[in-house]
This record gives C-alpha cells, sequence and structure tokens, in this order.
C-alpha cells in the first residue's frame, strides 16, 4: 500500500537533507510549473522595480499596521492561493476523467496523492482562512465604529505569519515534495516510518507556522469586539457580520490550540521517536483521528459563520428592510458556536465507537441543522416583501440559499451513522463537502468582495462580469458535483487516481466539464477586477455609500482614511448608520480633535521571515540553522519588546484637511 | 432596542435628533491587554487540556517499561511544588510592591521569583536526566512519551516565564514603573500564576495518581 521506507539518506551537517536530487527537475509537469512561476514572478519584480514601487509596498502596506491593508492583504493572499489550490482541482478531475482501463493518466500515484492533499491543506488553510480572516479584518473595526483592532501589530505578524506558512507549502512543489496522506495527515500513514520523506514536515511547519498567526488574530479580533465597540452599541446592536465575526473567532481561540497539540505529538512521534500515534510501544492513532476532528469539526463553522454574517448584510440591504428576526439570527449563531464542539466524532463512525457513541454524535449532528434552517427562513423573511435589488452579491446570495441547502440535507443523511457506514470516505462525501464549502464560503466569499469592494477601492465592480462568474460559478458546481453525488452513491471511494469499470467514466468527464465552468468563473472574476479597475472612473462612488447602507461602514468614505471615522459614531439602533439617514445626520465641518493611532513596524515581516527559514531548517533537518533562526527569533521578539514608542497623533488640522476634502467631494456631485 | 431615539414615525422633525457623533473625544475604547492576555492564556490552557487528555489515554499504557509506581520520586516532586507554588507568593509580593510603586522592592522579589523559578526548572531537569539515564526516556513507552511532554511543555513554560521576567526586570531597571511596565508585570503575573495552577493538576493527576497501583 505505501512505499518501503528508503534506504537511509546521507544527511550533511551543512544542508541536513537537502540535495540537489531534492529538486524535482525530472517531473515535467513540475518544471513546466516552475518555469512560469518563475516568469511570472520575474515579470512582477521587473514591474515593482521599474514602477519604483518597493519603496511604497514596503512602508504603506508590509510594514502597515492599518486594519485595513491588511485585510486587502488576506484578500489578495487567499485569491493567488486560490489559483493554486484550483490548479490541483483541475488536474485532479482532468486525472480522473481519463484514467480508465489501459491509460494510467498523467498523474502517477506518487504525484497524484501531493495534489489531493496540497489540494486539501491550500484550499482550508490558505485559501478560505485567509478570506475570512481578511473580511473580519476589514469590515469588523468599521461595523463597530472603532478606528484599528485591539492589537495592530499582532494583526501584522499574524498576516506575515499566515503568509510564512502559505509560502511553504508553495516551496514543498519544487523543493522536495508534500505530503501524500490526506489534507489531515492521519497516522499511522503519516508517521516516519510510512512517511519518511519531507512532505509530512511541509505540512506540519506550514500548518504550525500559519497557525500561530490565526489563534493571534482570533484573539486580537476577539478583544475587538468586546472592547472597542462604539458608545451605545451593546451586544445587541452589533451588526450579524460582527456578531458571526464574534462566534468565529471564538471558535478560533478554542480550537486552533488543539491542532497545534495534535500536530506537536505528531512532529514529537516523527523527530524524537515518541510513541503518542504509533500502533507500538501503547501508542493510540485513534486519539490523533479525534484530537484533530476536535480541531476539525469547529473548523468548517469557523470559515462558514462569518459567511452567514456577510449574507444577513447582503440581504438586509438589497432588500431594503432591517433583518428580519435578528435577535433569533444571534441565538442561532450562538446555538451553533456551542453545538459544533459535539459533533466531531460524525467524522468517524466508522472507528468502531458503538452504537450509543454514534447515536449521541448522529443527533447532536442533525439538531446543527436546526439553527441552520432558522437562518435560511430569516434571510427568505427578510427578502419577502422587500424591494429587492438583484445586484451581484445578491446573485451571490441567492446561489448560495439553494445550493447550501441542497449541501445541508445531504449533510443530515451522512449524519445518520448505518448510512454513513455506507458513505464513509465516498464520494458522496467529497461532493457534500465541496456543496457546503462552495456553495456557503466560497459564493459567500464572492457576495463580500463584491460587496465590500467600493468601500475598500472607492469604485464599484463591473457588472457584467461580476454576473458572468457568479453564472459560470454556480452552473460549473452542479456539472462539477452532482455527477460525485451519484458516483458516491454507487459505491466510488475518494482519493483514486485509476479506475478499471469504463461505465463509470460518462460521470467524470461531466464533473471535468464542471470544474472548467469554474475555471472559466475564476477568470471571469479576474476580468472583473481587470475591466472594473480600467473603467474605474466611470465606476467611481464618492459617497462612501453605494448600496444604501445600513450599518456604520457605509457612514465613512470610500476608501476610509487611515483614522476610519473623524469622530467615534454614537449608536442608538441595530442599522447604525440607516438609524443616522433616517434622522437627517449631518456630516460635522469643523472642531476635529487630533486622533491616536499605532505607528507602523517592521517587527511582524521580520519574526515571520525568520519563522519562515526556521520551519524549512527543520523539514530539511538542517540544526545549526535550526539553532540560528531560533536565537534569532527569540532576540528580535525580545529586541521589539524595547520599542515603547509605538504610537503617534494626526494632528487636528490634518484631519481637518481630510474631511475638507471629502466634503468638496460630496458637493461636486450633489451639484 | 432604540429606547433612547426619540421616535417620529409621521417624520414630525421638531424632535430634536439624537447625537451621533462623539464630538468631544470623551470616548476611549479600554485597553484590552489583560483581556487579551486572559484569552491567550485560555487557549494555552487548552494545550495543556489536550496533553492531560493524551496522558489520560496513554498514561497506564507502559509497552512492558517501568510504571510510574516504580518510577515517581514523591518527596523530591514534592520539594519542587513547594518551590513553584513558593514563588507565586512571592511574585504576589512583587505586584504589592509595584502597587505601591516601590521599583526596588519589584526587582528583590522578582529576583526572588526568578530564583526559586531557576531551582523547580533545576530539579525538573534532574529528574528527567535520571529517568533517562536508567532507560526510562520518553521513546520507551506510550505512558512515558505522554509524561515527558506534559510535563517537559510545563517546564519549558516555565522556563519561557524566566526569560521572560530577566527581561522585564531590565526594562523596570531601565525605564521604571511606567503604566506599560506595569501592564506587562501584571501579564507575567497572570502567566506565572497559570503554570502554577496547571502544576497543581499535574501533581495531582500525573504524580499523585500515578504511583497508585
Amino acid at each position: 500500500m505505501f512505499e518501503p521506507a528508503t534506504a537511509p539518506e546521507t544527511v550533511s551537517p551543512l544542508f541536513g537533507r537537502l540535495s540537489l536530487s531534492s529538486i524535482p527537475y525530472h517531473e515535467p509537469i513540475l518544471v513546466a510549473t516552475f518555469a512560469g512561476v518563475a516568469l511570472g514572478g520575474l515579470l512582477v519584480l521587473g514591474l515593482l522595480t521599474k514602477f519604483r514601487l518597493w519603496g511604497p509596498l514596503w512602508r504603506d502596506w508590509f510594514t502597515s499596521i492599518d486594519h485595513k491593508k491588511i485585510g486587502i492583504m488576506y484578500m489578495v493572499l487567499g485569491l493567488v492561493m486560490l489559483l493554486r489550490g484550483f490548479a490541483d482541482a483541475l488536474m485532479m478531475r482532468a486525472q480522473q476523467a481519463v484514467a480508465f482501463g489501459d491509460n494510467p493518466g498523467f498523474l502517477p500515484p506518487h504525484h497524484y496523492d501531493q495534489v489531493f492533499t496540497a489540494h486539501g491543506v491550500i484550499m482550508i488553510f490558505f485559501v478560505a482562512m485567509p478570506f475570512i480572516t481578511g473580511l473580519m479584518n476589514y469590515v469588523v473595526p468599521l461595523q463597530i465604529g472603532a478606528r484599528d483592532v485591539a492589537f495592530p501589530f499582532l494583526n501584522n505578524f499574524s498576516f506575515w505569519m499566515t503568509t510564512a506558512g502559505s509560502v511553504l507549502v508553495m516551496l514543498s512543489l519544487f523543493i522536495g515534495e508534500f505530503a501524500r496522506t490526506g489534507w489531515l495527515a492521519y497516522p499511522p500513514l503519516s508517521d516516519i516510518v510510512h512517511s519518511p520523506d519531507t512532505g509530512v514536515d511541509y505540512y506540519i511547519w506550514a500548518l504550525q507556522i500559519a497557525g500561530i498567526g490565526t489563534t493571534l488574530s482570533g484573539i486580537n479580533l476577539l478583544v475587538t469586539i468586546i472592547k472597542m465597540r462604539a458608545p451605545g452599541m451593546h451586544l445587541m446592536r452589533m451588526p450579524v457580520f460582527t456578531w458571526t465575526s464574534l462566534c468565529s473567532n471564538v471558535l478560533i481561540v478554542a480550537s486552533f490550540p488543539v491542532l497545534t497539540a495534535a500536530l506537536a505529538m505528531l512532529t514529537l512521534d516523527r523527530y524524537l521517536g515518541t510513541h503518542f500515534f504509533t500502533n507500538d510501544f501503547g501508542g493510540n492513532p485513534m486519539m490523533y483521528i479525534n484530537l484533530i476532528w476536535i480541531w476539525g469539526h469547529p473548523e468548517v463553522y469557523i470559515l462558514i459563520l462569518p459567511l452567514f454574517g456577510v449574507y444577513s448584510e447582503v440581504v438586509a440591504t438589497y432588500s431594503g428592510k432591517r433583518l428580519f428576526g435578528y435577535s433569533s439570527m444571534v441565538y442561532a449563531t450562538v446555538c451553533i458556536t456551542i453545538l459544533s464542539y459535539l459533533v466531531w466524532l460524525h467524522h468517524f463512525f466508522t472507528m468502531g465507537s458503538g452504537a450509543s457513541v454514534n447515536s449521541f454524535f448522529g443527533i447532536t449532528t442533525m439538531i446543527i441543522s436546526i439553527p441552520t434552517g432558522a437562518k435560511i427562513f430569516n434571510w427568505l423573511f427578510t427578502m419577502y416583501r422587500g424591494r429587492i435589488r438583484l445586484e451581484v452579491p445578491m446573485l451571490w446570495t441567492l446561489g448560495f440559499m439553494v445550493t447550501f441547502t441542497v449541501g445541508g440535507m445531504t449533510g443530515v443523511l451522512l449524519a445518520v451513522p448505518p448510512a454513513d457506514f455506507v458513505l464513509h470516505n465516498s464520494l458522496f462525501l467529497i461532493a457534500h463537502f465541496h456543496n457546503v464549502i462552495i456553495g456557503g464560503v466560497v459564493f459567500g466569499v464572492f457576495a463580500a468582495m463584491t460587496y465590500w469592494f467600493p468601500k475598500a477601492f472607492g469604485f464599484r465592480l463591473d457588472e457584467f462580469w461580476g454576473r458572468m462568474a457568479f453564472w459560470l460559478w454556480l452552473a460549473g458546481y452542479w456539472f462539477a458535483f452532482t455527477p460525485l453525488y451519484v458516483l458516491g452513491l454507487m459505491g466510488v471511494t475518494r482519493r483514486m487516481n485509476h479506475f478499471d469499470d469504463l461505465s463509470l467514466q460518462p460521470y467524470f468527464i461531466v464533473a471535468a466539464f464542471g470544474a472548467l465552468l469554474i475555471a472559466a468563473g475564476i477568470g471571469s472574476f479576474l476580468m472583473c477586477l481587470f475591466v472594473s479597475f480600467r473603467k474605474r472612473e466611470q465606476l467611481r462612488d464618492v459617497t462612501g455609500d453605494p448600496w444604501h447602507g445600513r450599518t456604520l461602514e457605509w457612514s465613512t468614505s470610500s476608501p476610509p482614511p487611515e483614522y476610519n471615522f473623524a469622530f467615534t459614531p454614537v449608536v442608538h439602533d441595530t442599522d447604525a448608520w440607516w438609524d443616522m439617514k433616517q434622522l437627517g445626520f449631518q456630516r460635522p465641518q469643523s472642531g476635529f480633535l487630533p486622533i491616536h493611532m499605532p505607528k507602523n513596524t517592521a517587527a511582524g515581516i521580520i519574526l515571520a521571515g525568520i519563522s519562515l527559514v526556521f520551519g524549512f531548517a527543520m523539514i530539511w533537518h538542517i540544526w545549526w540553522l535550526v539553532v540560528v533562526t531560533f536565537a534569532a527569533a527569540v532576540i528580535s521578539a525580545i529586541a521589539h519588546t524595547f520599542n515603547y514608542n509605538r504610537d503617534y497623533n494626526i494632528p487636528a488640522d490634518v484631519v481637518a484637511r481630510t474631511e475638507a476634502a471629502r466634503t468638496q467631494q460630496l458637493v461636486s456631485t450633489h451639484v | 432596542m432604540s429606547e433612547t431615539v426619540p421616535m417620529n414615525p409621521d417624520g414630525d422633525l421638531t424632535v430634536v435628533p439624537p447625537v451621533f457623533l462623539d464630538l468631544k473625544g470623551h470616548h476611549h475604547p479600554e485597553n484590552g491587554t489583560l483581556l487579551g492576555f486572559w484569552i491567550y492564556l485560555m487557549s494555552d490552557c487548552l494545550i495543556f487540556a489536550c496533553l492531560f487528555a493524551a496522558y489520560g489515554v496513554l498514561g497506564r499504557n507502559y509497552a512492558g517499561g517501568p510504571s510510574g509506581a516504580e518510577l515517581f520520586e514523591l518527596p523530591l516532586v514534592a520539594v519542587n511544588t513547594g518551590l513553584l507554588l513558593l514563588s507565586s507568593i512571592t511574585y504576589g509580593f512583587g505586584m504589592v510592591s509595584m502597587q505601591s510603586g516601590r521599583k526596588g522592592g519589584v526587582l528583590a522579589w522578582l529576583a526572588i521569583t526568578g530564583l526559586l523559578g531557576a531551582g523547580f526548572i533545576g530539579i525538573e531537569l534532574y529528574e528527567f536526566t535520571h529517568l533517562i539515564a536508567e532507560g526510562a526516556g520518553p521513546q520507551r513507552s506510550a505512558f512515558l512519551t505522554s509524561f515527558f511532554s506534559l510535563v517537559g511543555t510545563h517546564g519549558l513554560h516555565v522556563t519561557f516565564g524566566i526569560v521572560w521576567l530577566l527581561v522585564l526586570m531590565t526594562q523596570v531597571t531601565r525605564f521604571g514603573l511606567t503604566p506599560a511596565n506595569r501592564r506587562r508585570l501584571f501579564c507575567l503575573s497572570m502567566f506565572w500564576h497559570f503554570l502554577d495552577v496547571v502544576w497543581v493538576g499535574v501533581f495531582t493527576f500525573v504524580y499523585l495518581m500515578g504511583v497508585l497501583p
């Protein structure tokens, strides 16, 4: 089943396990990819140098502690990694569409296994997580009337740690290889006997480094929401997106440490020969599977909850109505947050815990569909008798409501333990979770990007290409995954790179066609960004409130000034900005005060860079470099604590000038 | 929900609109460092929870090797526990000095706390080397794996705490008991007491229950 451990590698004191043979120059697909990446990279570097952008990039972005810029950088990271993760998806669909009978396809098992592992890891950790963190970072402080997050430096550090993790995953493409274990790296397959090469080590260190960033960003946003709300915004007046972000960050803080611990135990097993998860000497592999899913199940709610918030904002805005059932929405979110900790075992009913344990987890799983269903009805009732505007974010929301509901129903089906015994590890499961992740998370991210884009950049996204992206994604999803539902019901299991039964091939060809449609959908979105940038003067919005919004982020300019609000808003209603508009709010023209803001710092990117090298050294067993980078990390962290001079004041006259410019703009468009 | 808003459904504009902006700059968000640090401690606590759970699952899997009853020297561990508990009290005296603004007192108590912590780490290292020399290292059995990981993770935390303590002593010496340094002393205080609480769990769950037959 697995390749036996190869002869002991030569470990040089200088380079560890790293040698020229670690470079996969004999694999044409990788060489071509590398050539593409290298050329693209050189082009970008050349353009940056030509237009003298290095300085501004470093000063205004990389070292920035402004939550808005960090939010945008997270979104860029998510988008770039989406392209990589989706390239993996296309390769899998293509392989499974052709590898029948005598045709082995173009991906040997050794490579195919890395592709499906990388696809899962990248899509969850380096696409979905950066997207939701980016959205929360950008929107939450604006929605609660704050000027930044609670710990602005930590925010920058978290972003760079996430980036360092994704750089490690990308490195594994060209130096060494990635894990061949599936995205959760179950032992005993992931232990040192069965996976002796660097793949699992890349996996471990990429996730550990990114995980530090995620946990810290969770703490940061949690404190931001608890401590930094504008006066008058008590908990039951928080916008729903902020509520769902709060719950999502509670889940992050309360689950990522479990991932950290589980991976640390796996690391000890691999590096020191301990026996947490080994088959011999009293170890227990099932303990890993329990631990990883105690993190893993909350993780899927970490991903979906903020998007539930997005849909709530979008539905209320484009229906021109207050959200139906605000408090039931909040309670439903809190219920899901708690229940998400009580279902983890449904990922391995087949472990054999016995009928009573399986029934408990089956029932709790089914119960989760109740608060989720309540949300769907709330959105429907918000639309009921509303003045619905079918703008692009609303399309994504409608697509979500149809698609996600089907995914929810197949989820309840899988929650029945006897049914799960049949469907476990089948393509039905694959179809189910793509149904909820694409239909829920991805659609929500696109809705959110289209909805808040004018806030971040001052111009709307082009509508035609936005609609194209939506319809291609929607059709693509259904073409790609409906055949997988059918195949799964027929008993086809996941992670296969070759089939003998030719009667299955038509289904896989349809699925591959669906993947192509999704590729066109991603292309349309990139086109949308390009076209919108070209047409930015036509699409310009100077009001700061292009959609006739309801929450505080729409009360400031687009893009907002670095201090967000010249005066902290005072909140009287859930839809604070709607309330202000209804009661005839007027922008003040004078009386501005100096504003206290945090200073930029390079400490975050330096520490994350050191962590990246540390991770690389650990992966390749370059012990001297491990020692050096560890010492460097400790010393630079300590040095950073000696910097007490971390903030400054924006003088009142600078604020006054910025606000006067905005007044000019507003007047010029009204006339 | 909107009890403070003067509602005028008829569009009666004679009602004075409510205050929508904090024009005087009265609102200053509270500093969130202590809350944030608390939340961090709770997330760290979850890492310990996982290690305790692992010990709970693997703690009797001796794989033919030695058991806790054969290995643990309770008197030594009791001394160690005493050192750590005492260091929490001395840190507390340091905080009392801080509250009354006595910089010298703070530094003296921190130094004593650090010495007690170093004593704790020294005894733990002695215990570990002794066990490994006897052939009861972490690779011997799943029991010893989970034992070394749980106790060792706690020890690493204490070591980190000592490093932090030294850095803070330097900063207090150089910059005095500024608000920033007071906040940091508070954070380290919470960290130090947290490690004490975890140790009480380790002592009870691993050592005391471990020597039971």
